[in-house]
């Protein structure tokens, strides 16, 4: 039995080095679980372990590799297929060849916090593919918590506001003995945000970045959060964006969007936005693009105008503003501004950071 | 009667029309065996409630069921006292005309006796004995839900304060799920004996489908199982479990199919995807057809 027993313990000690939180007390588990099976027999021994050692489904293909390694001989099972990495590449979206160098290399390099550093500051427009593809992995593990919003709806609380229903109600139940009061206080639900993402041609270096960004807006709040594409047709992406995985979300939405790199017609678009309802009424609404209007600007600033009375704030995010010396000339840009609450960079991994942070307080 | 190994545990299962495979049948056998609670994950509809019904039916023992949801707390989850009836004993003794210092310390005591509590799931089961205990849906809750949880699950006693410990000669069998639709925290996970639940292969599911419904042929079975794997792999946002085939088998064999033609299955369509996206993006891409 001793001889079992190191057996199990070097499995385990294999197990934690390779990232299996396969501590003291889950080893114990194995051991007493070993003891109750017939340990002859190999698959036994696997389950043991896997039950005993796993804490969850990342683990699983650790565990398998592990066993294999230590235990000699070919898998113990069939096994799942270990779940697919996503490299996030430019590729998956942007049908449009652009490639600023280096396009073959398409490796997910290890983020060490240094490179990271640096990389956050970057501009996607200029940056290789593989660095662009790391940009996305950090940009997908963000988390983005929203600004809360007070609901008209009350909720039980320890302290607040007396709740008279609630205390007579139970008061009434004991036999006229009031043994507590009861309290409520407003709920409070996150605040919506609606995201109008410009895919024209002149954004187009930025447009699949932005889109990745709106995927975590819609994965941290999808309850609370819209996402439209815009260039020369308005067209609603949220439920595309829906997937968990940011690379089937990405192609999923291209293939939704049918005017990639077109022109930009915004003053229409946001007519037609407000027009089909109330879908900015109360939201922030957060408008990326650089103000190239092909349309005419005075429609934009008067639709604008109309944004700004029904939305709690307007921000625009113009990926241009990072770049230094930079003015905002363009008609269309003109036009808007005067409208915005507030007019934020958006071209580096620390400016979506800065405004995921700008989304998450009033 | 004693189980003696995973595979007659299977067999026990596979009698009650649960078709576990080894993993899973060697995670129950370990979880009676050494009085571990079980921990199984994974997809919604993978049979995670479901294995608990069964096992209860196996041991012959009442399940015991706590839903979890967000605001679940102790006095839903352990016991409550039961404020009423220590009202309505009060009012009893007082009509009979109880008084006296010596009186009032003993009614006094009397109060907190074990007949005013109300067993909440979590005691119920401590109390019950056999039993099975389901916590369901734990990823559900709190985190503060899972910390007292975590002191029941240790040592299978609970303590109320006015009234001393009540602790499980022989503690129950206890499965708790989760969707992961966050992390559980892993002190919970230390104490028990995780598993996931992965979709069924292709044979294990005809098998079950068979197996639930006796008027399923063996085509249908397989066109049925064929068409779940591909929509499994389709990259939906909610992928059918075996729960929503089982539904769609059944939802067919009511229309009265022989075999899966597209009609039919567009009409079911329904019963197997929850989802307006998913429906309109199997419609699209023909994903249907046995």
């Amino acid at each position: 039995m001793g001889d079992l027993t190191a057996t199990l313990t070097g499995f385990a000690r294999t197990l934690r080095a390779a990232g299996v939180p396969a501590d003291h007390e889950r080893t114990q588990n194995l051991l007493r679980a070993a003891a109750c099976l017939d340990v002859t027999d190999r698959r036994a021994v696997y389950w043991a372990g896997r039950l005993t050692l796993c804490a969850g489904p990342d683990d699983l293909p650790r565990y398998d590799r592990c066993f294999a390694a230590y235990f000699g001989g070919e898998r113990a099972r069939p096994g799942r297929p270990a779940p697919a990495v996503v490299t996030v590449t430019r590729h998956t979206v942007s049908p449009r060849g652009e490639d600023a160098g280096g396009d073959g290399d398409q490796r997910a390099l290890p983020a060490t916090a240094s490179r990271a550093e640096v990389l956050r500051r970057r501009d996607v427009a200029r940056v290789t593919a593989a660095e662009l593809a790391e940009i996305h992995l950090l940009l997908s593990i963000l988390n983005a918590r929203r600004e809360r919003r007070r609901s008209r709806r009350f909720a039980p609380a320890h302290r607040g506001r007396l709740d008279a229903r609630r205390t007579i109600r139970e008061t009434l139940r004991r036999g006229g003995e009031t043994a507590r009061l009861r309290r409520r206080v407003h709920r409070s639900r996150p605040r919506r945000v609606v995201l109008l993402v410009d895919v024209s041609g002149s954004m187009a270096p930025y447009a699949d970045t932005l889109l990745r960004f709106a995927h975590v807006l819609v994965r941290c709040e999808p309850r609370a959060t819209e996402v439209f594409s815009v260039g020369t047709r308005l067209t609603r992406v949220t439920a595309e964006l829906r997937h968990r995985d940011p690379g089937t979300a990405m192609r999923e939405v291209s293939a939704a969007i049918p005017d990639w790199s077109g022109g930009t017609r915004l003053g229409e678009e946001l007519k037609e936005f407000l027009d089909r309802g109330s879908g900015a009424r109360g939201a922030v609404v957060v408008i990326a693009s650089d103000g190239w209007e092909r349309g005419d600007p005075a429609l934009l600033g008067h639709q604008m105008a109309r944004l700004s009375r029904l939305a709690r704030r307007v921000v625009w995010v113009n990926p241009h503003k990072g770049q230094d010396g930079y003015q905002p000339l363009t008609g269309g840009m003109r036009a808007a501004l005067p409208h915005v609450t507030a007019f934020v960079a958006g071209h580096s991994l620390a400016a979506f950071e800065e405004l995921a942070e700008r989304l998450s307080h009033a | 009667m004693d189980i003696e190994t995973p595979g007659m545990l299977a067999r026990l299962l596979g009698e009650h029309a649960y078709l576990a495979d080894e993993g899973l049948a060697t995670a129950c056998f370990l979880a009676l065996r050494m009085g571990r609670p079980l921990f199984l994950e994974g997809e919604a509809g993978v049979g995670k409630t479901e294995l608990a019904k069964t096992l209860a039916a196996v041991l012959g023992a009442p399940l015991i069921r706590l839903q979890c949801y967000e605001g679940l707390d102790a006095a839903q989850a352990l016991y409550d006292w039961d404020f009423a009836r220590q009202l309505l004993h009060l009012k009893a003794a007082e009509a009979t005309g109880a008084t006296g210092a010596g009186d009032a310390a003993r009614l006094e005591g009397e109060l907190y006796d074990r007949r005013f509590l109300i067993a909440r799931p979590l005691l119920k089961a401590l109390e019950t004995q056999p039993s099975v205990l389901l916590v369901d849906e734990v990823d559900r809750a709190d985190d503060e839900f899972e910390a007292f949880l975590l002191e029941v699950l240790s040592d299978f006693t609970i303590s109320v304060p006015e009234l001393g410990t009540i602790s499980a000669k022989t503690p129950p069998v206890v499965v708790v799920t989760s969707n992961r639709t966050r992390d559980v925290h892993d002190a919970l996970k230390r104490r028990c004996l995780y598993h996931w639940l992965e979709h069924p292969g292709f044979e294990q599911e005809v098998a079950i489908l068979l197996r639930r419904l006796p008027d399923c042929t063996e085509t249908l079975a397989a066109q049925v199982a064929r068409a779940a794997g591909r929509l499994r792999a389709a990259g939906l946002v909610k992928p059918p479990g075996v729960a929503e085939t089982i539904d769609w088998t059944e939802a067919l064999l009511t229309l009265g199919a022989r075999d899966l033609d597209p009609g039919l299955a567009a009409a079911t369509l329904g019963a197997v995807l929850k989802y307006r996206e998913d429906q309109r993006a199997v419609r699209e891409n023909g994903l249907l057809g046995g």
